[in-house]
This record gives structure tokens, sequence and C-alpha cells, in this order.
């Protein structure tokens, strides 16, 4: 801001505090609602403080102990299930893009161009459209209720693709002189320089398509029907029951903060890189 | 070490009819330890030639051939040639050791003969404490010595530079002249070192070749290319101020040119009459630009001497055993 004044300074502050709370409410009543039980959540209105059953409603979910009318499942599965859906997604998709990046930038062969545009234009094909015939393939392959199943079909990607082909571009030209000096072959200047010199962005791209594997709903619920394959956020839906029969909100609740754990942690844990990657490249 | 060969050699870009020609048969033969020079405008093809020799350009036609052995189809590693780029082109993230290492590790030299070759470069560059350093905590002239260093390591048969010293300063870059020359000394190993900056081709090369719109103008030592240029591209090219090319001189040929280096034009009481327009100081010596006719001309003489006058008139008498004669038609210099 250009101006000091007092009252913009208390007027910035307060739309941040705001817009804080706007965001941190929800999950502290999720938080809240998860140490209570299925009855005292029911009261109207619910208690703001939160209650004593913590341990015991998260053992409940994780061993898929509780009593509602709906799924069972356990938690802990699920989370291993979306945790290895999630890291096949994001290392699938960034090992994809690298190759295909690398290929389209640093290689001639026919038809160069209408590759690269066709992979752009998928960029406007995102899995809702093409939903039908991929689920018809995956059904014939036989792929429902796997990993295989969960991943492949989301594992290409346009935008990582674009990323790294825009990233390849700043690389310069006198670095792959050097390195045919060198006599590294194209892998070999692909493994020791591109992918070292990419690291930032790879993590970057880490983080965003970690989550985005981890928070896939439609695909993952259309492919599995079996508990043992379910991701935990199909997991959450499934516990709602519909009609009348009771759900355990306490226990939906804590399986919610429990699939928002991963995801936080990532972004957490790699927040350094992830900034570093999006505003700046090693050169 | 090796000695190299140009054939004819060509180059276009594009094919068919919008071709365009960069390099128009270029033939020189460079012996083993010659340090040569090729120098020319921006966009005379001198980068392009050498970039030929690299193997890092498609020859369209002729033969280069390195060490009696034509290397028109060799990848660039294979050519036992090491090359210094003009950004340096280091790789970021790999240490000043890696940097100089990495050719090697390809080519599977045994780690303790890497570590041997890379510590004698290190000792010759004056690099022995920035071994561990990445390329981005060293200064321009640093980065420039681990590109030659990366260089040496390889010992290859010859050293093509690709105009290393322009992203150094002034100061610097003098110096780093002075160790090139050395460096060739100690090593006594082939070299190729594009430049546009014709003092450092004086300065460096054994023998030059000067070139103006893809084509060779001339090739030899610097002695001849100062005295005796074969066009008026060279006669003008080389030389600061350029020399003075006259095509209505008193006593001149029909159909000629007369060159007349200014250091070669004595101020006096006889000979060409000139006004005198401007004058300038360059501390030991003094550019005097005259006019005669349609014609400007620089002359320079010793700060001692008084200064002229601007729009005074002076005698200057050219130093007739100093004069050159091109033709008008082809700018070739005449017997």
């Amino acid at each position: 801001m250009v101006e000091r004044s007092p009252f913009l300074r208390i007027l910035a502050h307060a739309i941040l505090i705001v817009g804080v709370l706007v965001v941190a409410f929800p999950l502290y009543v999720t938080f809240v609602a998860s140490t209570q039980t299925a009855e005292e959540i029911l009261q109207a209105p619910m208690s703001m403080v939160p209650g004593s059953h913590l341990i015991e409603n998260y053992t409940a979910a994780l061993k898929g102990t509780g009593m509602g009318a709906a799924s069972n499942a356990p938690v802990g599965r699920m989370m291993m299930v979306s945790l290895i859906t999630a890291l096949v997604i994001a290392v699938g998709k960034i090992a994809i893009s690298l190759l295909s990046a690398f290929a389209i930038v640093y290689f001639r062969f026919p038809f160069r161009m209408f590759f690269f545009w066709a992979i752009f234009v998928t960029l406007k094909l995102p899995v809702e459209v093409r939903i039908g015939p991929t689920y018809q393939v995956v059904s014939d392959l036989g792929m429902l209720n796997t990993y295989a199943g969960l991943t492949i079909p989301l594992i290409a990607s346009a935008t990582a693709t674009f990323l790294f082909r825009q990233f390849f571009l700043t690389v310069p030209d006198e670095l792959v002189e050097a390195a045919r000096m060198d006599g590294a072959g194209p892998l070999r200047f692909f493994k020791d320089v591109l992918v070292p010199l990419s690291t930032t962005s790879i993590a970057a791209l880490f983080v965003i398509q970690f989550i985005y594997g981890w928070n896939q709903y439609l695909w993952p619920l259309l492919v599995t029907t079996n508990e043992t394959m379910y991701p935990v956020v199909i997991g959450i839906k499934r516990m709602i029951s519909g009609g009348d029969a009771a759900t355990d909100w306490n226990i939906v609740m804590a399986t919610a903060v429990l699939a928002m754990v991963p995801p936080a942690m990532v972004v957490m844990l790699m927040q350094r890189w992830f900034v570093k990657g999006l505003v700046d490249t090693e050169k | 070490m090796a000695s190299i060969e140009l054939k004819d050699v060509v180059k276009h870009y594009g094919s068919g009819k919008t071709a365009v020609k960069v390099i128009h048969g270029v033939s020189a033969a460079i012996a083993d330890g010659e340090f040569i020079v090729i120098v020319g405008p921006s966009g005379c093809g001198k980068s392009t030639l050498l970039r030929m020799v690299a193997g890092l350009e498609e020859i369209t036609s002729g033969d280069i051939s390195i060490g009696a052995r034509v290397v028109n189809d060799l990848e660039p590693a294979e050519r036992d040639i090491a090359m210094v780029f003009q950004n340096y082109a280091l790789y970021p993230h790999m240490s000043v050791f890696d940097n100089m290492a990495y050719g090697l590790k390809i080519a599977k030299v045994p780690l303790d003969e890497i570590k041997t070759r890379v510590d004698k470069a290190a000792k010759i560059l004056e690099l022995g404490q920035l071994l561990d350093r990445k390329p981005r905590q060293l200064s321009g002239g640093q980065r420039q010595r681990v590109a030659m260093g990366r260089a040496i390591v390889r010992q290859p048969q010859v050293f093509l530079f690709d105009e290393p010293l322009s992203n150094l300063d002034a100061k610097l870059r003098a110096q780093t002249r002075l160790e090139i020359q050395k460096l060739h000394r100690e090593l006594g190993i082939t070299s190729l070192f594009v430049t546009h900056d014709q003092v450092e081709a004086m300065t460096l090369a054994q023998r030059m070749m000067v070139m103006n719109a893809g084509v060779m103008e001339q090739f030899g030592t610097p002695e001849e290319v100062y005295h005796r240029p074969a066009s008026t591209f060279v006669a003008s090219f080389i030389g600061s101020p350029p020399m003075n090319l006259l095509s209505a001189a008193p006593g001149a040929r029909a159909g000629s040119i007369m060159g007349i280096r200014p250091e070669h034009l004595d101020i006096g009481s006889t000979g060409w009459e000139l006004k005198v327009e401007t004058v300038e100081l360059l501390g030991a010596e003094r550019l005097v630009y005259c006019r005669m006719g349609d014609e400007t001309l620089i002359v320079r003489t010793d700060e001692q001497h008084t200064a002229p006058k601007p729009d005074s008139i002076i005698h200057v008498a050219p130093r007739e055993d100093r004069v050159h004669w091109f033709d008008a038609a082809t700018g070739k210099r005449l017997p």
C-alpha cells in the first residue's frame, strides 16, 4: 500500500481476519464434531467446544468399527488406497510429462507440432468430458476395482507437459551443445542435466498433482465398487447413508479430518520448493 | 595434436530456392599447433564455420579434416576436440569439479585418472580452491576459466573458442588474453578462436582468417593482414582508425582505389591540401579528420605535434612506400 494511514491498515487486517475465519471456521466445526458423540452433534445448537471422544472416534474410523447404517469400511485401508493412488498419479504424471516434453523440445520428428498441439488440446478435455468412453475401456480391460483402473486414466497430463516444455525452452542451447561435446547422448543429457535442473518444477508439480490425485472423486466413484478399493474421499461419501437411516456424523467428521491431513502435510513440507518452483528456476 | 584442413566448405540454411548461403566455399590448411583467429563483423559466418568444425552444424558440401581424418559425419564427441562457449555453458547444478569431469566420466575414464587431470587443469588455471563451488557462486572470469578447464581436461587434438572473452570486462579481457596465449605456449594444442574484436585477433593470432559475408577475404599472419591487406574490406576492418580509402586521390590510376593508413600521412608544408574538420586527442596521439574534395581522411599525428585548428588548411604527404592499391570494381588488392 502506498498510503500508510492507520485506518487503511486496520481495514486490511480486518478483511484478512474475516477471510481466515471464513476458511477456518468450517474446519474447526469439522474438528469439533469429530470429538463428540453422534447424539451430541445432533443437538441444536451443536456445542462449539471440543468433546471428549477424540481418540474413540478416530480409532473407530481408522478400524471401521463404527455403528453406522451405511458403509463401515476401515479408513486406515482407504487412506492407503488414496495414498498409493495419489502417489502413482503424481509420479506417473511427472515422469510421462518430462519425457514427452523432452521429445517435443529436443527432437525433430515428422508432425512434431501436430503432436504438441494434440497434447495441448487435451487440456480442454478433462476426465469428466471423456468419462463414458474411458469407463468403457477400463471396464473392458478388467481394470475396475484395481489401482491400475484408478490411476492410469488420470496420468496423461497436458498441463505438466506444457509446463516442462516451457521450462526446457528456457534452457540455453549452449548447454545442449556442451553436453554433445562432452559425449552425452540424449538420455544421458536428460538424466544428468535436464532432470536435475527441473527439480524445483518437479517439486511444485508433485504438490499440485498429489492433491489432484488425492481429491479425485468422480472417477473413483465410478470404477470402485468394492470397499477394499475405496479411496478415502469416496469412503466419506459411502459413510453417509441416504434416507432415514442414522449417519454416524462423528465418524464421518473424523474421517474428513483424516482425509485432510496428508495433502496438508504435503503442502506444508514442500512449501519451500513449491513456491520456488513456481516463481524462479535455477538456470 | 593435429592439423585441420577445410576444403571448399559450404553451408546453406534451408534447401531449394529458399536456401540461404552463409559460407561460400572456404578452404584453408591449418598446421599442427597453430593458433588461428577467425575474425569478421557479426553475421559474416565465422561462428558458423567454427561450429561446423565442432560438429554442431552440418556441412552442406566440402570436407573438414582433423588430423588427416575427414570428420564431416562424426559426432562432436568423436572428433577429439573441445570447445569454450561464449556464455561458458557450464552445467548450473554441478560443482566446478563435476563440470570439468563430466566429459571424462562419460568417456569412462577411471576415477583416479579424472582426479589427476582435473587437479592438473585446476592448478594451471588457479581454480584449486573453487572445485566445490557451483557456477553461480563464481565471477565471470572464474566461470570463463572453468570453461577452459573443461576443455583442457579432455586433452583434445583441437581447441575451439567461440568469442570466449566477449562477456568479460575490458581489464579481465586483456588479462585472459594473455592467459590464453600462455596456455597455448604451454600445451601447444591447435586452436581456432572466433572473435569480432580485431585487437584480440591481432594479439592472439599466429595466423588470422578475415571473413566477410561468408567469404574468407584473407588468411595470413597479423603482419601480412595489416601491412598487405588483400582487399578493401580487410583494409578497412583491420586497424583502428581504419585505413583511408580514396577513389579520387591525386595521382590515382583510373578504376582503382588508393589506400593509406592514417599513421602513414605526414603533416608538412607540401603534399595534399586538406581542410581540417575535427580533431580528437586519444592520449598519446591525435586523430585529425580532414576533407579532400568529397572524401574524408583521417590523419594520425603525435600528441606533441601542435593540433591544427578546425577549418584550417593543412598539407599532408603520403609515404609512397606505404600506399596500397585496390581494384575499384572487385575491391581486390592490385599488385
